[in-house]
């Protein structure tokens, strides 16, 4: 279980939000994600909020698209109702579980609902994720017609005794194939990776991310495996069938990939994200995730889908997790949410720091308690802030500060 | 439990208190091992005497603490006075309940002082044990007049023959001639209160000599203050009469004189050979000693009685609040205890890696434990308590001697000599569990002086072994190589030289004091590398190495390294992790509140508590 889900309110029927959530909406951006919880199979070491067919409850595949549009047309009226400003989205997310299980119309019929109901910017960034052996060109060029711009491939590993690990079922083959598909179809492209797979060696990894930048992607992930409560993985290395993933490895590794990506054009714009690097050596914003980094700077997330969290100024709201839950609770009109909080000033001063801190932008010492800003003075001396910019009043971290992001956090707040 | 009135030849009037004649008068104690059945056997002539009614009676009437009844174990000692008649005559039962551990051999010795009688119980299906050995032992130096018993002769596993002949071939006489009853069934029972009047002699005394009266159990109660139970020797004792205490010659007005019965029965007073208890007001259980002699004011006697000594702490420990915010409910805590448990002292101490606290002195390993559960059961305390030490006798150089009793205060620089308490131990246990006995006390030490079988296939060992190494997980290693089967007594014989050293446990080159330890310089190297390994596995990571070193003075004699974390960070932090990772920011900052700092070393509290409870090794290294 990834979460045993926090203590929290209970969330009113009809989804309504607070007048609270109005003041400086119109600085904030508006970002949708869609999640879609379906796989084919169930990976060893995951614990989204995903169900292969067998899981469903009566749940149907088919009937998912249709619900979350009339998600999104909830979605509408409870902004609308708040008395919040008409925000078109700035960024669309579909994510899962496997969007690409679905058939390309579907994606295109709820990306259609955003756009009716809500309303899309011109140039708003609109991803999917995708599995490599999910997609073809047809289906790619389908999504790119309906105004799609970006698309993430799972591709994890290219060494297929770390796939096997992983239980990802694609041919590492596919990925430079689906690369060229995607950019063939005019979008842009992202990668995502996983290192510290038990049994997987820094060789291992090196190969993986070379693989990688030889596809020539607009953007990398790279997360270190979590070995999560309640999974097969974390089952497995209990009875110790496989190792624990050693966490030096894991900072090998991170420092690796970082030295390969920033070798190759790329620069680090999260801990865990790098986008090519423009003229200048920094990530370029064109290629940066703006919908991720609307969660990483505060902004405004409408969470679509069983299991989705939401975050309207200050107030955050989480979803029925099982499908067939979700269905019920949309087909009644009912609100999907099954918890809230409301954040008081303090909780969300403290969820600034430890997202913003994260990012390259940075996080402005302003944000921090008298306390928290004499603490500085030990992350500059342990070498984890970049010095220049702390003194300008920015805290960014440096790499080893990056590998220590979370105790970071602790020393000041 | 069934209906006992009929077969029950219970005294048609009890002897009134004050005016029974010392003719008609048995004290007697029951001399036992822990769950051989003491106390229900007591609860049971508690019945048949018809002193507690059937509908009154709960189980193990005489154990009234939780702890001692959870345990099965007597701490306390009572006395209750029962009415019995045999053949026409009525009698007065004195039943002395004795405490049951060895480290309350001076309390036990006091009980068994105020005895004319002892009954030796041995559960049939077991047979004597070594604790048993050694109260018996005293029990005969103060020339009681024993009953052998065996009990639980109901149970299918009993072998009440092979059990007679192990008794009989201890105490001498004839097998026949011990007792077989079932203090569940109260079987048996009566023919052993018929005994006790027959075969334990009446107390004598001096009806007119200035009163003297035998302190043998001193309790603390809340709402009475110190009851003092005493066995009159000579003369009597009066309602609102002055006492003097012998020992410190200070007096107190009997405020109530009585009897227990066992429910306090106020009387007109005590004669000679008579047991009961007095209440004067005092508060402290200190001003009303175990051993001392009580006179009266006016007419003072000019010699107490003898055996009377200050109960001395052997086994030491520090005592500290796992919140350190519970430092004063601590201190009053102890405060409180101490007015009921004469034997326990205390002071306070400073420890770098565990606060602040107490440096406490027991009896025994059992009195630190009863005393540790205690205060965490009645007062609600959580405690940490640091290894055991005992006191050891240290000459330096300038031929200066200190007694050590924290080996944080052991004298640097160049030592001359140690000197170490020595107790010679008796352990029971059958025979196929000799080698494995001697294995230990040797690893421990001991010298062995004697092997004697006790019946067919128990075998009693004696040895003298260091009382530091007894202290230090003796028990639980002989009751873990031997099945549970041994059983251990001992008792002090003075002291011995010994090559020990002082081996500090260093953090980052810090000493963390609470892992300090006075070891035999053959252990040292074992011990400094068990503590340094336990450290490196319990302390988390931190941005730097830290070192972990044991050592003897200046001699670092083993390193642990814990190498410095490189990785804490969470690798994904979307949308729908926000929440989560606040909520588990929040309880690190909590439990980063709740950090000891060794320089700069951040260490877990539960870090230093797992490593000084020794809870480590099954853990697997993660």
């Amino acid at each position: 279980m990834p979460s045993a889900l926090p203590l929290a309110d209970p969330a009113p029927l009809d989804g309504a939000l607070p007048p609270s959530v109005v003041p400086g909406s119109d600085e904030r951006a508006l970002g949708v994600y869609l999640h879609v919880p379906f796989c084919r199979v169930r990976c060893g070491y995951c614990d989204f909020n995903t169900y292969t067919a067998d899981e469903l409850r009566g749940a149907k595949r088919s009937d998912f698209a249709g619900q979350a549009a009339d998600e999104v047309a909830q979605a509408a009226r409870v902004l609308a109702d708040a008395g919040l400003p008409r925000r078109e989205a700035a960024t669309v997310f579909f994510g899962g579980g496997t969007p690409t299980l679905l058939p390309a119309d579907d994606l295109v019929h709820m990306l259609e609902a955003v756009r009716r109901r809500i309303g899309i910017q011109s140039g708003a960034e609109i991803t999917t994720e995708a599995n490599p052996d999910s997609v073809d060109l047809a289906y790619l060029q389908r999504l790119a017609e309906a105004g799609f711009t970006r698309v993430s491939f799972g591709m994890q590993s290219a060494v297929p005794s770390v796939l096997a690990t992983l239980d990802r079922t694609h041919d590492p083959a596919r990925v430079p194939l689906v690369v060229a598909w995607a950019r063939e179809a005019g979008l842009n492209v992202s990668l995502d990776l996983i290192y510290g797979t038990p049994g997987e060696t820094l060789d291992d990894w090196r190969r993986s991310v070379e693989h990688a930048i030889a596809q020539e992607p607009d953007h990398v992930s790279a997360y270190a495996l979590i070995v999560e409560d309640g999974t097969k993985m974390a089952r497995q290395i209990r009875s110790g069938a496989l190792p624990m993933p050693d966490d030096d490895l894991q900072a090998d590794m991170y420092e690796l990939v970082d030295d390969l990506l920033s070798e190759a054009g790329y620069a680090w714009y999260e801990v865990s994200n790098w986008a090519r690097a423009d003229a200048s050596g920094e990530p370029d914003p064109a290629h940066r995730s703006r919908h991720n980094l609307s969660y990483w700077t505060g902004a405004d997330w409408w969470g679509v889908g069983p299991g989705s969290h939401s975050h309207v100024g200050g107030v955050r709201w989480w979803n029925a997790r099982h499908p067939a839950a979700y269905a019920e609770r949309i087909a009644r009109g009912e609100s999907p949410a099954v918890g809230r909080e409301t954040l008081d000033d303090e909780t969300r001063r403290i969820e600034r720091i430890l997202l913003e801190i994260r990012i390259r932008d940075g996080l402005s010492t302003s944000t921090l308690t008298s306390e928290g800003r004499t603490a500085v003075a030990g992350l500059l001396a342990d070498g984890l802030v970049e010095p220049a910019k702390a003194l300008r009043g920015t805290l960014v971290l440096t790499r080893r500060g990056r590998l220590l992001a979370d105790d970071v956090v602790r020393r000041i707040t | 439990m069934g209906d006992f009135s009929d077969m029950s030849p219970r005294a048609s009037s009890a002897l009134q208190p004050a005016a029974t004649p010392p003719g008609a008068i048995r004290n007697f104690c029951i001399i036992a091992h822990i769950d051989h059945g003491k106390s229900t056997l007591a609860d049971r002539m508690l019945q048949m005497t018809g002193v507690v009614s059937d509908r009154d009676m709960r189980a193990q009437y005489l154990d009234r603490m939780d702890i001692e009844r959870e345990r099965g174990i007597t701490i306390k000692s009572q006395a209750v006075r029962m009415p019995w008649q045999v053949g026409g005559d009525t009698f007065a039962l004195n039943m002395i309940d004795t405490p049951g551990h060895v480290d309350f051999s001076y309390e036990v010795s006091r009980s068994l002082a105020a005895c004319e009688g002892a009954i030796l119980l041995v559960d049939a299906a077991q047979g004597i044990e070594a604790q048993t050995l050694a109260n018996l032992y005293l029990a005969l130096e103060n020339d009681l007049e024993i009953i052998p018993v065996l009990n639980k002769i109901d149970l299918p596993a009993a072998d009440p023959d092979k059990y007679a002949r192990e008794l009989a071939q201890l105490i001498g006489g004839d097998p026949d001639d011990v007792l077989r009853v079932s203090g569940k069934t109260g079987m048996g029972v009566e023919d052993l209160l018929d005994r006790v009047v027959e075969r334990i002699p009446a107390p004598v005394g001096d009806p007119d000599a200035a009163a003297r009266a035998m302190i043998f159990d001193s309790v603390y109660d809340a709402y009475r203050g110190v009851v003092t139970y005493v066995r009159m020797i000579d003369g009597k004792l009066n309602p609102r009469e002055r006492i003097q205490m012998m020992s410190s010659r200070a007096t107190h007005e009997i405020l109530e004189i009585g009897v227990s019965s066992p429910e306090p029965t106020p009387s007109k007073g005590l004669g000679i050979g008579e047991v009961g208890y007095l209440i004067t007001g005092v508060k402290d259980v200190r001003q009303s000693k175990v051993g001392d002699t009580v006179t009266t004011a006016s007419k003072p006697a000019t010699e107490a009685l003898s055996g009377y000594t200050d109960p001395l702490p052997m086994v030491f420990s520090g005592v500290y609040p796992i919140d350190a915010s519970d430092y004063p409910d601590l201190r009053e805590a102890l405060d409180k205890l101490k007015l009921s448990d004469a034997a326990l002292q205390y002071e306070p101490e400073t420890s770098v890696a565990l606060g602040f606290g107490f440096r406490c002195g027991f009896l025994g390993l059992l009195h630190l434990e009863i005393v540790t559960e205690r205060l965490s059961r009645e007062f609600d305390l959580d405690l940490i308590t640091t290894a055991p030490s005992v006191p050891y006798d240290v000459t330096t150089e300038d031929r200066k001697t200190v007694t050590v009793t924290n080996p944080s205060e052991y004298p640097t620089g160049r030592i001359e000599k140690v000197v170490e308490p020595i107790v010679n131990a008796s352990i029971l246990a059958p025979k196929d569990y000799v080698g494995a006995i001697m294995e230990l006390c040797q690893s421990r030490r001991g010298t062995m002086q004697s092997m004697e079988y006790l019946g067919e296939d128990r075998v009693e060992l004696k040895y003298t072994l260091p009382l530091g190494e007894i202290v230090f997980d003796f028990f639980d290693q002989l009751k873990s190589n031997t099945k549970g089967y041994a059983s251990l007594d001992y008792e002090p014989a003075g002291q011995g030289e010994a090559d020990l050293v002082k081996v500090d446990i260093l953090l980052q080159g810090e000493t963390v004091d609470a892992f300090s330890a006075i070891v035999h310089r053959d252990k040292a190297y074992a011990y400094g590398t068990l503590m340094a390994e336990r450290l490196r596995k319990l302390i988390p990571r931190q941005q730097f190495e830290v070192p972990i070193q044991a050592a003897i003075g200046a001699r670092i004699i083993a390193r642990e390294t814990i190498r410095a974390m490189r990785k804490d960070v969470l690798a994904k932090c979307y949308g729908g992790d926000i929440t989560r990772k606040r909520k588990l920011l929040e309880k690190q900052k909590e439990g980063k509140k709740r950090m000891k700092m060794v320089g700069r070393v951040e260490v877990p509290q539960e870090a230093f508590i797992a490593a000084l409870s020794g809870d480590v090794e099954t853990k697997k290294d993660k």
